[in-house]
C-alpha cells in the first residue's frame, strides 16, 4: 500500500456548512498573509525548495515504527515543517501536503479542507515555530527538549480542535469525543515527539547550519513565541475544562448561537436563525448578509494575495 | 518508482474526461457543498444526488460503480459520529445493555446519524471521480485559474512531482532499515519503542538532508531548461460552450436538490 489514510483527516459530510466555512475564513486569512509574508522574504530560488520540502513532508509522514499489538506510530510533520522552514514556509507547506492529501487521496474532505488545513498545517506549524523559537538562544538540550513538547502540544491542539468542531457541527457529543480523541493523540504526540527529537537531533550533527543561529528558520518575528505560548497555554487549558465540566462549554456555545438543544436542522448558519434576532425574515436577511460577506472577504483576500505575488 | 505511482487518473475517453478541468473542480465543489447544506432526513434529495452520482460515473465511460467500490475510505471516520445515536433526544427507538452502560438509540439520533454518514458517501465518491477524470498537474492549472495564489499552486505541482522520487528514497530507509533488523524466530528484533522512534526520527533526519540537497539540484536542472518562476502546461484550457452549459446545467440541477430538500 503506497498511502495510507492518517488519523486526524476530517472527512466531507462530518462539519457543518457553518463551521467548514468559518474554519476556511481562518484558513484564508492566514494563509493570505503567510503568501504576502513569503513573497516578501522568499527568493524565486525558495518555491522549488519549499515544493520538494512538502514532497519531504509527505513522504516522511509514510515512515513508521512498530509500537504494539500491529499499530504504528508515525509524523505529522507540523512541528518538524515549522523549526526546519520557518513559521511562513512551514504553513504553506503543510498546507500543499494536505490539499493534495484531499484532492489525490481523498484523505480529508473539500469542503472541510479548510479545517484539516487549520487543524494539521496552520495551529501545528505555530505551536512548533513558537515554542522553539522562545529558546532559539538556549542551548542544544534545551532547544531539543522545547521541540518535543511542542511537537506533542501540537498533535494535542490538533485534537482538540477536530474535537470542537465535530461538537460545534452536531456529529459527536463532547463528553465522549474530548476525552477519546486526547486519550489517543497523546500517544500519538508521543511518537511525533520522539520523531521530531531524533530527527533534529541528526540533523543538529550533519548540517548545523540548516537550523543553526543565522538559518531562515531561526529568523521569526517574535511575535511568533507569544502567539506559539497563547495557542499552547489555550490548548493546556481547555483540555481539562471541556473534559471535566463539558456541560458548561455546551451553554457557551448555545449562548453564542453554534448550536440549538437539537440539531433537527443543520442548514447553513443552523436553519437561517440568527440568535439575537427574534424575526425570522430578519434573521434570514441576517444569514444572507453574514453569508455574503464571508464571500466577499475571502475573494479580497484572495486577490490581495494574487497582487502581492504580481 | 514509476512517476505516476500516486496518481488516480484513468486514460480513457469520455464526455467527462473532455471537460475544461475548472469546470470539473466546480461541479465537484458544488456537489459537495450542496450535500453539506441539505437537511437531516431528506431522504428524497440524497436519493436525487446519488442519481446525479451515477449518471456522472456513466458519463466517465469508466462504469456505472466505479466510484463505489473505492468509496468507504472514510468509513472508519464514521466510528466518531456514533455517539450521536445516543445523544439527542428524541423518541427512544431501542435500547440496549452493554458491560455497565445503558444505550437507547433515539430517532432524531438515528436520523442524524444516517444523514451524516450518507453526505459523507456522496461527496468522497465526487471527489474519488474527480481525480479519475482529470489529471493532477490539469487540476493544479484549474486551480491556478480559480485564483488559488500561484505560490500555492506551485508548491503542489512540485510536491506532486517529487513525491515519487522521495517516495522511493523513503522505501530505500525502509529497506535498508528491514535487513539489519534480522530477528531469531521467536524473537523481536530491536529494542523498545522509543529507540525504535528514533531510529525512524533518524531515517526522517535522512530524508530531509537528502531532500535539501536534491532540491537544490532540481533547481538547478529546471533553470538550465528555462524554468522562469512559472509552471507551463502544453494542455489547451479553454472554457467551450458545453462547459459554460454544464456548469449552468449542474448548478440548477444542485438548486432542485435543495428545493426537493427542503419541502
Amino acid at each position: 500500500m503506497l498511502y495510507s489514510p492518517k488519523p486526524m483527516h476530517i472527512p466531507d459530510g462530518f462539519l457543518s456548512f457553518t463551521v467548514s466555512i468559518v474554519c476556511w475564513v481562518i484558513t484564508v486569512i492566514t494563509l493570505s498573509i503567510a503568501i504576502s509574508r513569503s513573497n516578501k522574504s522568499l527568493g524565486e530560488r525558495q518555491v522549488p525548495l519549499m515544493g520538494v520540502m512538502a514532497a519531504f513532508i509527505f513522504a516522511t509522514q509514510m515512515i513508521n515504527f512498530p509500537v504494539a499489538g500491529g499499530t504504528s506510530g508515525h509524523l505529522l510533520g507540523g512541528a518538524l515543517a515549522a523549526i526546519t522552514l520557518g513559521p511562513w514556509a512551514g504553513m504553506l507547506v503543510m498546507t500543499a501536503v494536505i490539499a493534495v492529501q484531499g484532492l489525490l487521496f481523498q484523505d480529508g474532505g473539500l469542503l472541510v479542507m479548510g479545517a484539516n488545513i487549520l487543524n494539521m498545517g496552520l495551529v501545528t506549524v505555530a505551536i512548533g515555530y513558537g515554542l522553539y523559537r522562545g529558546v532559539s538562544m538556549g542551548s542544544r538540550t534545551l532547544k531539543l527538549t522545547v521541540a518535543g513538547i511542542a511537537a506533542w502540544l501540537s498533535v494535542m491542539a490538533g485534537a482538540l480542535l477536530v474535537s470542537l468542531q465535530l461538537w460545534l457541527s452536531g456529529t459527536s457529543q463532547l463528553q465522549i469525543v474530548i476525552p477519546a480523541m486526547l486519550t489517543v493523540h497523546a500517544l500519538i504526540g508521543l511518537g511525533e515527539a520522539l520523531i521530531t527529537v531524533a530527527a533534529l537531533t541528526f540533523i543538529f550533527q550533519t548540517r548545523p547550519d540548516l537550523i543553526g543561529k543565522n538559518s531562515p528558520s531561526s529568523k521569526g518575528s517574535r511575535g511568533w513565541v507569544v502567539a506559539g505560548i497563547l495557542i499552547s497555554l489555550a490548548v493546556v487549558l481547555l483540555s481539562p475544562l471541556a473534559s471535566v465540566n463539558p456541560d458548561g462549554l455546551n451553554r457557551v456555545a448555545a449562548d453564542l448561537g453554534f448550536i440549538n438543544t437539537a440539531h433537527t436542522r443543520t442548514g447553513p448558519l443552523a436553519g437561517y436563525v440568527v440568535p439575537f434576532l427574534q424575526s425570522v425574515s430578519l434573521s434570514k436577511i441576517a444569514s444572507g448578509a453574514i453569508g455574503l460577506t464571508v464571500v466577499g472577504v475571502i475573494i479580497l483576500l484572495l486577490g490581495q494575495g494574487m497582487k502581492a505575488k504580481s | 518508482m514509476h512517476f505516476d505511482a500516486f496518481d488516480r487518473y484513468h486514460e480513457t475517453e469520455s464526455f467527462l474526461h473532455r471537460l475544461d478541468p475548472r469546470v470539473k473542480v466546480v461541479v465537484t465543489v458544488a456537489f459537495i457543498l450542496s450535500n453539506a447544506l441539505l437537511p437531516d432526513g431528506a431522504w428524497v434529495a440524497f436519493g436525487f444526488s446519488w442519481l446525479f452520482l451515477l449518471l456522472a460515473n456513466t458519463l466517465s465511460n469508466l462504469g456505472i460503480g466505479f466510484t463505489f467500490k473505492r468509496s468507504l475510505v472514510a468509513l472508519p471516520f464514521a466510528l466518531i459520529a456514533i455517539t450521536i445515536l445516543f445523544s439527542m433526544p428524541g423518541k427512544p427507538l431501542t435500547s440496549f445493555h452493554f458491560l455497565i452502560w445503558d444505550f437507547t438509540i433515539t430517532d432524531v439520533g438515528l436520523l442524524r446519524f444516517v444523514s451524516i454518514l450518507i453526505r459523507s458517501w456522496l461527496s468522497v465518491q465526487m471527489a474519488i471521480l474527480l481525480v479519475s477524470v482529470a489529471r493532477f498537474p490539469d487540476l493544479v492549472h484549474a486551480l491556478e485559474h480559480l485564483r488559488v495564489p500561484a505560490i500555492l499552486t506551485t508548491i503542489i505541482a512540485f510536491l506532486y512531482r517529487y513525491l515519487f522520487v522521495l517516495a522511493d528514497e523513503v522505501f530505500r530507509l525502509m529497506r535498508a532499515r528491514e535487513s539489519r533488523s534480522a530477528a531469531a524466530p521467536g524473537q523481536r528484533s530491536g529494542r523498545s519503542v522509543a529507540w525504535r522512534a528514533e531510529v525512524a526520527g533518524h531515517m526522517a533526519g535522512q530524508l530531509f538532508l537528502r531532500s535539501y540537497e536534491r532540491s537544490d539540484r532540481v533547481y538547478n536542472a529546471m533553470l538550465a531548461r528555462g524554468y522562469a518562476g512559472h509552471l507551463e502546461t502544453i494542455n489547451p484550457h479553454e472554457l467551450r460552450r458545453r462547459d459554460y452549459l454544464t456548469v449552468a446545467l449542474v448548478l440548477l440541477v444542485i438548486l432542485i436538490f435543495q428545493v426537493v430538500g427542503r419541502l
